[in-house]
């Protein structure tokens, strides 16, 4: 799957191979088997380990502005990326319409976030109980998180808002689509500026500790609580998952 | 119908003599963790007071339980389905640590490893959340027996109205009583219907309300949902956890601990059988005053044929029927109606019921130089002082007097005619039959306020031996830990770490 045709092989180094095909594939699959071993494993860690009972007053409103930050932030990232510029043009969006747009509406979304962020990392660290509580996988987290926001925000600010404007679509975003439609085109981000590639580096990075931190509590998001009934009762012997196996296995002996 | 039955509690309000020791036992056997040191799930308030955590009885402010809203349905008052999951970022009502307290430990090392020199070492006290020294300003029992009431007991938010003047005023006529209190595994359970991840259950068998500590994403609206403040963050796992109700002893057939080692003897376990098609109806009773009587009608008569005939087909063992007949809950709440619960307008229906104390109105007899062995005297000071009264009622009644003064009477006709029958008179039975009481069911009722035996105050069938094969998955781990089965496993990242050293040489 991973093996690029060999005209991909002679057009581009062994670096750009490693690090545009290679490192995002592993990373890609780091990020798959490990959110399916740790789900079939660690249900008990699977949360988002509220810290709001030792510390609330940044909390209030560091984590809203980082969450509602980041959800534009992985809004923003889905058009940028995964739509061609054809088809924005195609629906009558000019390429200068939307890089103005993608600019303002980025800037607002991306200083939400590191705001957000910035406010749950001092709390962090500046709290000595919320920081005593601060896991191995927080501690992995935190950095590369606020790494993979600050490249991607100096990179619009260095070249979009104040730089000349640098259209990454024909670029960076040929290079994401080719991931994941199994066509690899690494020659397509070799030339994007620094600022773009280690950010798109430090996002594959994050997405294969993605599995093994916190992050897992976003594939639990609520949204079936919209339309659950209230009260829910459940019977003693389906209590737990293994409880019910292990009922399963003894009726297997009797029989 | 559709019945269902639930192992209840009823405490003896009168009898707790507030020594802790079910607080204590109940912290050693599921508390004594790293992350919810500061966790009581029973704890013993001094009434008067603010409780713990503090005011958690103003839900104006904590807007815990259930409400009507203006069209009468019932809500949460913590906001509907949207607003909870709008507030999952940041939870406007969840008590901070500074609400329960920062739990402590102490430099017990300190004792024996001191240098030599002129002062005798002590133990101080460290913030076991940081690891710093620290002053002890609160604890979940700081106003017992009243300490510092005149600084804080003020607070407490069931004293409202004009007759709270009084109170305060008054204060070195005082009253005080003590309030254990723990989950109280609601009929309607707030905590359950507020969970986003639907990771709280109430269980069919035994309507004990627990935590699926696998399915808890910990996005703590349980805590703000439960009116009692049952619920507790465990802040090194990111869970909830909450009063157990000792289900792996409840399933064994035993009491659970706090009942175990009630020094007064004051706690009742028995089950009572219930229709869970009129839970909804009942809370949702427009008076709150009706509430009470609303949660009654819910309540199902064992001995009645069609209810036994109704409870065999929700698959109800025989064994389980017969214990609900000789359940003491069912004869304390629906047959002698001497016990109430704790604040009936939250609308939770809560399942842990309470004989309220005589003994503030008995004081209030002595202070006014009444007799208080003459029940003429005692009914009359039952009526007239109202400050113990409205307080109680406030309590047990949602404000109606009315119901605490009936109690409160039927328990003063009860002593008066059972120490003339113990002093070896007839007995006056004029008292009695003002409250409604036979000289037969005096004696009952005393029997079991009174002289109830081990049996006759824990009714507790043992689960049923069709669930043997899973309750033998769960006999040999701790409940609140993960419930991945016992094969060795190595703590991989994101895992948390559950001992956190508290001897304070760490940077």
């Amino acid at each position: 799957m991973t093996t690029a045709p060999p005209t991909l092989a002679a057009a581009t180094g062994g670096t750009d191979l490693l690090l545009w095909v290679a490192v995002p594939y592993v990373c890609l699959a780091v990020f798959v088997v490990g959110h399916v071993w740790r789900y079939r494993q660690d249900q008990f860690g699977w949360t988002t380990h509220t810290s709001q009972l030792l510390e609330h007053r940044w909390l209030r409103w560091g984590s809203p502005l980082f969450h509602l930050g980041a959800f534009m932030v992985i809004a923003g990232h889905v058009v940028g990326l995964a739509v061609p510029a054809s088809w924005t043009e195609a629906v009558g969006i000019s390429e200068h319409t939307y890089h103005t747009t993608a600019v303002w509406a980025g800037s607002v979304a991306g200083v939400t976030m590191v705001a957000g962020l910035g406010m749950l990392c001092a709390r962090r660290l500046l709290t000595r109980s919320i920081r005593l509580g601060t896991d191995r996988s927080d501690k992995l987290l935190f950095p590369l998180l606020s790494a993979t926001v600050l490249l991607g925000i100096t990179a619009t600010a260095a070249h979009n808002v104040f730089g000349g404007g640098y259209d990454y679509r024909p670029t960076v975003s040929v290079w994401f689509r080719g991931v994941f439609t199994l066509r690899p085109e690494p020659e397509a981000i070799t030339g994007a500026p620094l600022l773009f590639q280690l950010h798109a580096l430090t996002a594959c990075l994050l997405f294969a500790a993605w599995p093994f931190t916190r992050l897992v509590h976003v594939w639990s998001a609520p949204i079936g609580y919209l339309v659950r009934p209230y009260l829910v009762y459940r019977r003693r012997a389906t209590t737990a998952r293994p409880t019910a196996r292990l009922g399963t296995s003894a009726a297997e002996r009797r029989a | 119908m559709r019945v269902m039955a639930q192992i209840a509690m009823v405490m003896s309000l009168d009898k707790c003599i507030g020594c802790h020791t079910c607080s204590v036992t109940c912290k050693q056997t599921w508390t004594n963790r790293t992350g919810v040191e500061y966790a009581w799930f029973n704890n013993v308030e001094t009434k008067p007071g603010v409780g713990y955590p503090r005011r958690y009885e103003d839900q104006e402010h904590w807007k815990g339980g259930w409400m009507l809203d203006k069209r009468g349905r019932l809500v949460l008052r913590s906001g509907g389905r949207l607003k909870r999951l709008l507030s999952l970022f940041s939870n406007p009502d969840l008590p901070s640590i500074e609400d329960y307290y920062e739990p402590v430990t102490y430099d017990y090392d300190n004792l024996v490893s001191a240098p030599a020199g002129k002062d005798i070492p002590v133990a101080r006290p460290r913030s076991v959340l940081t690891g710093k020294p620290t002053a002890i300003t609160w604890g979940a029992n700081w106003e017992d027996g009243l300490g510092g009431a005149p600084e804080h007991a003020g607070g407490d938010p069931n004293l409202t109205g004009a007759w709270a003047q009084k109170v305060k005023f008054e204060f070195e006529q005082t009253f005080l009583f003590h309030l254990p209190r723990l989950c109280e595994h609601c009929l309607n359970p707030a905590c359950v219907s507020a969970c986003p991840s639907g990771a709280m259950y109430k269980r069919v068998e035994d309507g004990i309300v627990l935590v699926d500590q696998d399915r808890c994403r910990g996005w703590r609206m349980c805590v703000t949902a439960c009116p009692y403040k049952k619920v507790y963050v465990n802040h090194a796992t990111g869970k909830a956890e909450k009063c157990t109700f000792c289900f792996p002893r409840i399933e064994a057939g035993q009491p659970t601990v706090c009942s175990e080692t009630c020094v007064g003897r004051l706690r009742y376990l028995g089950l009572l059988l219930y229709d869970a098609d009129r839970v909804g109806e009942a809370a949702a009773t427009p008076d709150e005053h009706d509430l009470l009587d609303a949660q009654r009608g819910v309540f199902l008569d064992p001995h009645d044929p069609e209810v036994i005939t109704a409870a065999r087909e929700s698959g109800i063992p025989e064994d389980w029927l017969d214990a609900a007949r000789r359940s003491p809950v069912y004869d304390l709440v629906m047959r002698y109606k001497v016990a109430l619960t704790l604040h009936p307008e939250y609308r939770t229906q809560p399942m842990v019921w309470y004989v309220p104390p005589l003994s503030p109105v008995l004081d209030a007899v002595d202070v006014a130089g009444g007799n208080r062995d003459d029940p003429d005297h005692v009914f009359a000071a039952v009526t007239r002082l109202r400050i113990p009264l409205e307080y109680l009622a406030e309590l047990f009644t949602a404000g109606d007097t009315d119901v605490v003064a009936g109690v409160l009477m039927k328990l003063t006709a009860l002593r008066s005619y059972m120490r003339e029958r113990t002093l070896g008179e007839p007995g006056d039975e004029t008292a009695l039959k003002a409250v409604g009481l036979t000289a037969r069911q005096a004696e009952d009722l005393h029997r079991l306020l009174a002289v109830a035996k081990y049996q006759d105050r824990y009714v507790v069938p043992a689960a049923h031996k069709e669930d043997a094969a899973a309750l033998t998955a769960m006999e040999n781990r701790c409940p609140v830990e993960s419930s991945v089965p016992a094969e060795p496993r190595k703590v991989m990242l994101g895992i948390p770490t559950l001992r956190r050293r508290t001897t304070g040489d760490h940077g």
